[in-house]
Formats: C-alpha cells, structure tokens, sequence
C-alpha cells in the first residue's frame, strides 16, 4: 500500500520498527497533495516547511524510542483552530488575515505527542453550513465523485482524510459538522461528548453545542486521536474533570451481550433513502450477528431537533459573532466613524449564510421575542435530553443512519437553506443533548457513494460506541475501499 | 410573510448589518421559512419544564488568585488593523 493510504496504526508500526521515518511519510502526503488538491480543494493553507521540520524533530524522538501514538504522523486541521504562526481563517472574510498568536488546546496537545501538521483545511464559514459551499475561499468536492459535496461544515478535513492528504485529521461538530462529512466521505468521524475535549482556541460558533473530534481512516485511529486530544482543560470552563479511559485498549473488549437501541422515530422520517435504509439495515445485522442485542428504544423529540437547533444555534452565535467588529484583529473597512465602521466591516467580512443566521439569532433573542423563540427552544431541548437519559436506560448505545441520503450535488440545497439544515435531522440532536456520536462507514449507494453508520453514546461513553464501531469494522471491509482519484 | 421587511432591517441595524433593498427581499423569505418551520414547536407541551442552556453542568471556574505569565503585548496585538504601541486606534467614537 502506498504511504498516503496508511492508517495511522499501520503508520505507526512502521514508524517504530524504523521500515520507514515521518520525513518518508511526510514527503508522501505532501506528494499526494500535490496529485489531487487541484481535484479535491480540501486545504486552505498548507504548513510545508514547518511539517518537515516537525517530522525531522519526529524522527529524532523516534530514534530515540519515543512510541508516542502520534508521533510523526502527518494530520490535517479544520482552520477553525488556532495554530500559532500559522493563518486561521474559518473560511471567512473577516479572518482572512489572521494569524493567532498562540496555538488551542488540541493543537499543543497533537504538537506535544509529536504530531506533524500538513496544513488549514477548507470548511464552510464559521462551520455554518452541510456541504462546505459556504467557504469564502473555494468549495471541497468529494473525493469519491467530483460533482458532489463532501458535506459539511469539515467537509476539507473529512475529503483530505478520506483522499490520502493526511494520514488523519480533526473538525468540529456543532449539530453534525464531524459525523455527515464523515458518512458522506466513506471515514471514521467521532463527536466526543460535550466538556471532554477543550475548545481553548477553537473559533466559537454556538459553544453550548460546539466539540472538536478526529476524522480517520480507521476506529481505532479515532480511539488513538481522541486519546491525544481528550482531558481537562483549565482554560476552557466548560472542560470537564474526570479521567480519560484507555481507549485504544477498551474498543478491543467484546461486544457480545452490548445493547444497541433502534429509535423507531429515525426510520419513519421522510426521506430516508433506500441506499441509506438497506445500508444500515444490513449493518444492524451484521451486529447481532456479532452477539449485540438490538432493542426498541423512543426519542419522541428528536423530530423537533432541527427547530430547536436553528434557535439556539444561531442565538449563540448572533453573540458570539459580535466580537468581529474590525476593532482588535481581522478585517477593518476603514471609515470615518466606529458606529460606520462596525457595518461596514461586518457587512463585507461575513458571507451571506452568516449574515443570515445573526439575523435570525439576533431576532429570537430580542425584546418581545425571546421567550417564544429562545425560551420555548431551550425547554423543547430538556425534553430532548430527557429522552436520551431515558433511552440509555435501555440500552448501550443509539443506532441510527447519519444523513438521509449519501452525498448531494454541489449546487443542490444551496439556494434554499431550510433544505440544507433539514439534511442534519439525525445528527443535531447529539449536540443538543451533549451525547458523543460517531460515523463508521457501513456501505455504499447504487452509484458508488459512501454511507455511514451512526452510534451515539451517552455522556462520557465515547469507549462503548468506539467498541461497538470497531468491531462492525473487523467484520466489514467498507473502510479498506478508497476513493479512485 | 413571518418576518417582514422592515423587521429584518431594524434586526440587522441592531447586529451592525447593512444589507442592500435586495438582501431584505431575500432574508425576509428565507428567514420567515424558518421561523414558520420553528414555530411547530409551539405544539409541544413544554409546561413546568426548565430549559436547557448547557447539556453538561457547567459551573463558574475559578482559579487560584496568583499572578501567571501572559502573552507578551507585542505578540498580542500582533493582529490589531491599526495601532500606535500598545494601543489599538479606532475612527472616532462621537
């Protein structure tokens, strides 16, 4: 196999055993790179010179027996994270010129475990968005067929993985921003739960929603890339502080006698393909075949997630989104008065799906209208966190398909934007209640398209999903099957 | 017509928006779509219920009241469009 298509597992082994070094694999990557990015437009910025470094520095902690899971593996990163020195643009206008003076939290962790970073990869503006077209900079097309997306909002980090421009790479999830790139482009996507990985430096969208997790080629890469990312963090007050489990170790636990619960309300919504259905049919299968227990589990709210999701995450971000004044970083209009200025830089800097969701959080969240909006979502939430809680009762995880249908059409939804949010119906409600959620690949459309499988877990009980995943994966052979570019 | 017009330019005044006549147009469909979708949630029973802001517990998180290391003020205002020292210039206020 070529070096590009390696997991990170098998990158690792023979990293150690000295067959090959990081600056082999590095070259490769960037070789890759240079094949297909005028194909797939998956980066934003690519860091060459500081990734040679890196794997050079790699190299020598490797001769030295270092065996960090990490450790020289070439990854990429959504640009909605800081990286010191180097330009983080969340694919808007209005950070075009920014260059953080300090790296986030995932990003001095992945540096201490000797990680090398290939580059910024592309995203829709400020994560808003399912396809990546809402990029102020160019649209990622999907490896598996140029003409269609690969989804969104991480759709460069989930194409750069899926396509060998990386061995791995990390996104952020605010309603299915990990998971639906991820089904879309045949990887392993994992959304931890909200608090267990810092979002110290991550450009905030809706932070009560908000989490960043790995994009790979395998599930147990997503286990050793949440390993490296997961844990406390003072810095971030919404962290939480309880210990990180041994995932790489817990996914190889037995399954047998695992409960997987089937909300029965996913599969009656409309428009649910039937590629997608079969799909995942086959999958749950394939499960009880394995000796997990398939049970009948109700989350009778779910159905309101898109409605909630599209208050709440706009309210959080109309004020988060305020700080992008031309004051203190980013782009400035320059005009002769502050109150003059303010439009004028916010009016060229954001792009037209961004400006429509401030207006629409700015509306739910003002005077007159904030308990009909705002207060009503935030109750209809409870419920749907109530029917989590209850749901878990029952059984270990939730087993459900990630998106209605395989990739669409670039072009399709972007005319009507309720469209576009109703493709996220299965994902935002992980978010709303804060459940960690992953994408396994579990088949493959009439026409050649990726589909994946989603597991939610509850709370801090990311090792069940990635075990349940880990072993569908050993049993199937979808995730060995790479995109032909 | 959920939201009109003249509602999304007052909303987009209050968010330092300026948006072209054709830009209201637009916004005011697209937007009244989707509040007319939100509104089904008018249907739930929701009384008595506590709404949710975190899905996790979130506290206040204090630390040790101990002077640390900060960026240095360079390197902080490295960004800032324009700027004398360590001051950040703006148009004038009034």
């Amino acid at each position: 196999m070529e070096l590009h298509q390696l997991t990170i597992g098998q990158a690792r082994e023979k990293l150690i055993s000295k067959e090959i070094s990081s600056q082999d694999l590095t070259k490769a990557v960037f070789d890759r790179v240079d094949a297909v990015e005028g194909k797939v437009d998956a980066y934003l910025y690519l860091c060459r010179d500081e990734a040679m470094e890196a794997a050079r520095e790699a190299d020598r902690a490797l001769g030295q027996g270092e065996t960090a899971p990490l450790c020289g593996i070439p990854l990429g990163i959504k640009d909605v994270m800081c990286t010191k020195g180097v330009p983080t643009t969340c694919g808007s206008k209005i950070l075009g010129n920014f260059v953080p003076p300090y790296d986030g939290t995932v990003i001095s962790n992945l540096k201490k475990a000797g990680a090398v970073i290939v580059g910024k990869t592309n995203m829709d503006e400020f994560a808003m968005g399912s396809s990546t077209e809402n990029s102020a900079f160019k649209t990622t097309k999907n490896p598996w067929d140029l003409t269609r997306t690969p989804g969104g909002s991480s759709g460069g980090s989930a194409a750069a993985a899926a396509a060998g421009m990386c061995l791995g790479s990390l996104g952020s999830d605010t309603g299915g921003s990990i998971r639906q790139p991820a089904s879309h482009c045949g990887v392993v996507g994992l959304k931890p739960t909200y608090g267990r990985v810092s979002r110290f430096g991550l450009v905030a969208y809706a932070s009560s929603l908000d989490q960043i997790g790995p994009f790979t080629r395998s599930v147990e890469d997503a286990a050793l890339m949440l390993q490296a990312i997961a844990g406390y963090d003072a810095s971030d007050s919404t962290s939480v502080n309880r210990p990180v489990p041994d995932y790489q170790a817990a996914i190889k636990h037995d399954v047998k006698g695992m409960r997987v619960g089937l909300p029965k309300e996913f599969f009656e919504e409309g428009g649910l393909s039937p590629d997608v259905k079969n799909a995942v049919d086959q999958a749950i299968k394939t499960m009880e075949g394995q000796g997990v227990d398939v049970v009948a589990v109700s989350l009778p709210h779910a159905k309101y997630s898109v409605a909630v999701y599209y208050v709440i995450a706009p309210a959080e971000a109309s004020s988060n989104l305020a700080r992008y004044d031309g004051v203190k970083y980013g782009l400035r209009e320059q005009r002769d008065s502050l109150i003059d200025m303010y439009h004028a830089t916010r009016s060229a800097g954001f792009g037209p799906e961004v400006q429509r969701r401030i207006i629409i959080g700015t509306y739910a969240l003002s005077a007159g209208y904030y308990d009909a909006y705002y207060g009503k979502a935030s109750q209809v939430r409870t419920l749907i966190m109530d029917d989590y809680k209850k749901a878990f009762e029952q059984c270990d995880a939730v087993i459900s398909p990630v998106a209605p249908t395989p990739a669409f059409k670039l072009g399709e939804k972007t005319d009507d934007p309720l469209t576009m949010y109703l493709s996220d119906i299965f994902t935002l409600s992980a978010n709303l209640a804060g459940v960690c959620g992953l994408s396994v690949p579990c088949g493959f459309s009439s026409d050649g398209l990726p589909i994946g499988l989603q597991l939610q877990g509850s709370h801090f009980e990311e090792e069940k999903i990635l075990r349940l995943a880990h072993h569908f994966e050993q049993a199937t052979e979808f995730h060995n099957k790479r995109p032909e570019i | 017509m959920k939201i009109t017009e003249e509602e999304v330019r007052h909303v987009a005044k209050l968010a330092r928006l300026d948006l072209t006549d054709e830009e209201v147009t637009v916004f005011s469909r697209q937007v009244g779509d989707i509040l007319d979708y939100v509104d089904q949630l008018n249907s739930v029973d929701t009384q008595g219920v506590e709404g949710t802001s975190h899905a996790i517990s979130v506290n206040n998180a204090f630390r040790e009241d101990k002077a640390v290391d900060s960026m240095d003020p360079d390197l902080a205002l490295s960004n800032a469009p324009e700027r004398e020292d360590t001051d950040i210039i703006v148009p004038k206020v009034l």
